[in-house]
């Protein structure tokens, strides 16, 4: 229970059956049949399945498994928990997946194995909460270029999970970066791009074995030139941003309609009245899964004053807006964000490639942060996902030259607890805190150094990648038979 | 125009203005010269009139003199930010404003990006204040004109400039671009197999009509596929005198071309060459260097299976002169640097990944003469650093380009001074 973060839902607003059903999907590896041995003296017989909605939100359920572990201690390491000030001399100690205990002079209990990390430091596996590794794989060809359904202003009925290639040799890069867990996004050229997934960083054969248990499904939303063009060169709406807000409002208002018939529906069915069920719709589905708070937005937005005006339509439909994306205005809005409880995921120093991203700061993230709203880096960009560290550095450095006094602990969290808290998933994983994940990297040195390489990454208390060790580093299906990482030709 | 633009103007054109013959001696530097004297440790320079006119350790400051005391920083020469779109695109997105290439099908080796290089970009405060105080504006093929031709297409000719001054180009014509590989390929109406003997072909259609200039003109030569213009611009190429920078990937076509420059007798400079380490020792053979993008390590096409992080330090440890090169404009060009950190950390000793992003560039594109390290006789393009150059936290405390000071400011200092909050003096709490 609270996965799904049932909390902030209002799951009393629905009836009953809706509510039990959902709950047991939360908490069960058999969805369905939880749903149903749990539905009280169902009046009428159940709608096949499929047909509810609600009956079986997970229908493509994770099936991540954590790699087995021993007890570890990480012992003579400095330490940024992303939780507290920075550690020197500190010890780790993780068992069972899980963080059993942080902090210095910590006596190592029997039975850990202890990786002596003197010189080294150790912080949360990172977290990218904007990726498209898998959507748009490597190598970058048509085939497999499947991120963006740029068919329609509004494709909510996507989800990026049917597009992401598990061979995509980004991902066993971006774990060289220490990346732990990353949330794979539909891309921005509509209006309502699709749901993302949050994966964990593991080599896998199938999307479902990378699914990051229990992460709230999110949708994508585009605001500004990305939907406007791609709609306005073929014809059609939106050509504007006026155009691009009537469309957010309209599907909005037939979302709304949607969730009220399949709650009337369920009210009757549960007063043992008969009812004909709404048709299902899958774009309705996602859309009303935000609406019912069981799905988090997620929205690409550049300038402050649209994500001002995303705000507004938030307000007027009653939903909530997890993180601005790319949001390199975010600053001159940061007291709003704040107020809104809304995060900005953002870049240190990509800026001007377009206009709406002409007045971007590399001080963006650190300014957010001053003003108590949440602040994320991210990458975008295979390439970039690889040196999220690097960018938490200079995002760092910039701050400090404007006087914004950033301490080390204080920017690990743009890349860890952060993004943790954009994705709803940083009471499982995102710092160094008993009980939570053990998903752990060990730099060489000072990670926000250009000169840092992640040593060791631990996902669930699994060691998933070596750097002394190559050949235990995870190399996908298609890089086999690849050069790269084979020494250089023989000497002449 | 809103007054702070108005401001910012006025402060990078005063900046930028010529050195008084006044003396300026930079003083208790970390000297990293690049030049044949190494690091000085506690170094000095002096410059008058826009040149180093005497760099050392144990050098008396001239009387009148402007002093400036690095006090124990690392001094650098100026960055060299080479393949880039500084100065000749503002907004990668907004057409208008991007010269670094053309659609024309009238012109393809004569397209020269010289008469586009704007001093007054609003890019090159940023590009400045990462370091650069030189570019070399390089044109790039661009995606809708690949497959409008049959032929092979160039993309132009390259032109090195200061971040300063309001005449700011230091040599035009200095490299012929061609992409070759796949995108090369597809410009020659597809496959490896045309490109290598179309560009055979055109080599050989410009020597000819350098020997029959006259009798092209009275129309009684044989006919060229390519405009006047176009061979015009290729003579120097084909007579050896003008760098040809080939962008090419994967080993087999690096070897090609390799073969192709030896028999065309051409000044060959290799780009991209992500599969480079694998023919290393036939690229330090024929004495060819490389520029290379250096957070390329990903199998991003089938001629880049082979890409990875080590490819400077083994290109290097081959004997291979590397240059790395300015990613387009995601950044303002402040990436290099950062990229050069980074292949030390993947292999590079520190002194071949500074002279990355200084000496060498300045070499491939001929102007080693007057930039790309602290030498005597050389333009007075430096940077005084607040701590290692190629480090994240870093960055210059004083800049210098031909001995002029330059301001440590831009339009996105000016947007965060202006948004900034005033109460920053208690540090954030973690």
């Amino acid at each position: 229970m609270g996965d799904r973060g049932r909390d902030v839902r209002g799951a009393l607003a629905f009836s009953l059956v809706a509510a039990m059903a959902v709950a047991g999907c939360a908490t069960t590896d058999t969805p369905a049949a939880t749903a149903k041995a749990e539905t009280p003296s169902a009046p009428s017989k159940p709608l096949p399945p499929g047909l509810d909605p609600f009956a079986n939100p997970d229908p493509f359920p994770s099936t991540y498994k954590a790699a087995p572990s021993r007890p570890t201690a990480i012992v003579n390491a400095t330490i940024l928990t992303a939780a507290g000030p920075e550690i020197a001399d500190g010890v780790l100690l993780i068992a069972d997946g899980k963080v059993v205990a942080v902090g210095p002079g910590l006596a190592v209990p029997a039975g850990y194995e202890v990786i002596d990390a003197k010189g080294e430091w150790v912080t949360p596996g990172l977290i990218d909460p904007h990726s498209h590794l898998g959507v748009y794989p490597s190598p970058e060809v048509r085939a497999l270029s499947d991120g963006n359904e740029a068919t329609d202003p509004d494709t909510a009925q996507v989800w990026a999970e049917h597009s992401v290639w598990p061979q995509d040799p980004g991902f066993s890069r971006a774990l060289a970066g220490g990346v732990t867990t990353l949330e794979i996004l539909p891309g921005s050229a509509n209006l309502f791009g699709g749901r993302s997934v949050v994966l964990k960083n593991v080599p896998a054969t199938t999307v479902q074995a990378m699914k990051f248990p229990g992460a709230p499904y999110d949708l994508k939303m585009a605001c500004g030139e990305n939907p406007k063009q791609v709609y306005g060169s073929k014809g059609r709406a939106p050509s504007t941003r006026m155009g691009n807000v009537a469309g957010y409002r309209a599907a909005w208002i037939n979302a709304r309609d949607y969730l009220r018939r399949w709650d009337d529906y369920h009210d009757k069915i549960a007063r043992g009245e008969k009812a004909d069920p709404p048709k299902r719709d899958l774009q309705l589905d996602t859309l009303a899964g935000v609406l019912r708070g069981d799905i988090r937005i997620q929205n690409h937005c550049y300038r402050a004053d649209e994500m001002a005006q995303m705000i507004g339509i938030s307000h007027e439909f009653g939903f909530h807006i997890a993180a601005f994306h790319h949001a390199l205005e975010s600053y001159k809005i940061a007291p709003l964000l704040a107020k809104e409880g809304i995060c900005t995921v953002t870049w240190a120093e990509w800026y001007g490639f377009k206009m709406e991203g002409f007045d971007g700061i590399e001080e963006n993230v650190a300014m957010v942060d001053r003003a108590g709203a949440c602040a994320t880096l991210s990458s975008d960009d295979a390439n970039l996902i690889q040196h999220l560290n690097e960018e938490a550095g200079i995002a760092m450095g910039a701050a400090n030259r404007a006087g914004l006094n950033v301490d080390r602990a204080r920017a690990i969290r743009w890349i860890t607890l952060n993004p943790a808290k954009a994705l709803g998933i940083d009471a499982k994983t995102g710092s160094l805190e008993p009980g939570k994940m053990a998903d752990v990297t060990i730099w060489s040195q000072d990670p926000f150094s250009i000169y840092a390489l992640a040593d060791k990454v631990f996902i669930d208390g699994a060691l998933a990648y070596d750097r002394r060790h190559p050949s235990a580093t995870p190399r996908s299906d298609f890089e086999l038979g690849l050069p790269s990482n084979q020494p250089v030709a023989g000497s002449r | 125009m809103r007054p702070f633009l108005k401001t910012l103007l006025a402060l990078s054109l005063a900046g930028a203005a010529p050195a008084a013959a006044q003396t300026v001696a930079i003083t208790h530097a970390d000297l990293l010269t690049m030049g044949p004297a190494g690091e000085i440790k506690s170094g000095m320079v002096l410059i008058r009139g826009g040149k180093i006119t005497a760099v050392g350790a144990d050098l008396a400051i001239p009387a009148g003199a402007q002093v400036i005391d690095a006090g124990g920083k690392i001094v650098t020469p100026g960055l060299v930010s080479t393949n880039t779109p500084i100065g000749v695109q503002e907004v990668e997105g907004v057409e208008p404003t991007d010269d670094q290439e053309t659609a024309s099908d009238k012109l393809s080796a004569a397209f020269d990006v010289q008469y586009a290089i704007n001093p007054q970009s609003l890019v090159i405060p940023i590009a400045r204040l990462g370091g650069i105080t030189d570019a070399v504006a390089t044109p790039s093929l661009p995606f809708d004109r690949g497959h409008s031709r049959k032929d092979m297409v160039f993309a132009g000719q390259a032109a090195v400039f200061a971040l300063a001054g309001d005449d700011p180009v230091e040599r035009p014509k200095a490299g012929m671009v061609l992409m070759m590989g796949e995108e090369g390929a597809g410009a020659a109406g597809g496959g490896r197999g045309a490109e290598f003997v179309l560009l055979r072909a055109i080599f050989e259609d410009v020597r000819d009509y350098a020997k029959n200039r006259a009798a092209y003109d009275r129309n009684q030569s044989r006919s060229y596929d390519l405009s006047r213009e176009d061979l015009e611009a290729l003579i120097p190429v084909v007579q050896g005198r003008e760098p040809l920078v080939v962008s090419v990937h994967r080993a087999a076509d690096i070897l090609q071309v390799l073969k192709l420059a030896k028999e065309q007798h051409l000044k060959l400079v290799l780009e991209g060459a992500e599969e480079g380490w694998r023919v290393a020792h036939e690229i330090a053979a024929a004495g060819v260097p490389v520029m290379i993008y250096g957070a390329a390590d990903l199998p991003s096409s089938f001629e880049t299976l082979g890409s990875t992080l080590e490819n400077a330090a083994r290109l290097n440890a081959a004997g291979v002169m590397i240059a790395l090169e300015t990613p387009p404009l995601f950044t303002g060009g402040r990436t290099p640097r950062f990229d050069a950190g980074r292949a030390v950390a993947h292999g590079l000793p520190y002194n071949v990944a500074l002279a990355a992003i200084t000496l060498n560039p300045a070499k491939m594109w001929g102007v080693s003469d007057r930039i790309g390290s602290l030498e005597v006789g050389k333009d007075a393009d430096l940077v005084v650093w607040d701590g290692d150059p190629l480090e994240t936290t870093s960055a210059p405390t004083t800049i210098l380009i031909k001995g002029a000071v330059q301001p440590l400011r831009s339009r996105d200092l000016d947007l965060r001074d202006r948004y900034l909050p005033q109460d920053t003096a208690t540090p954030t709490a973690p």
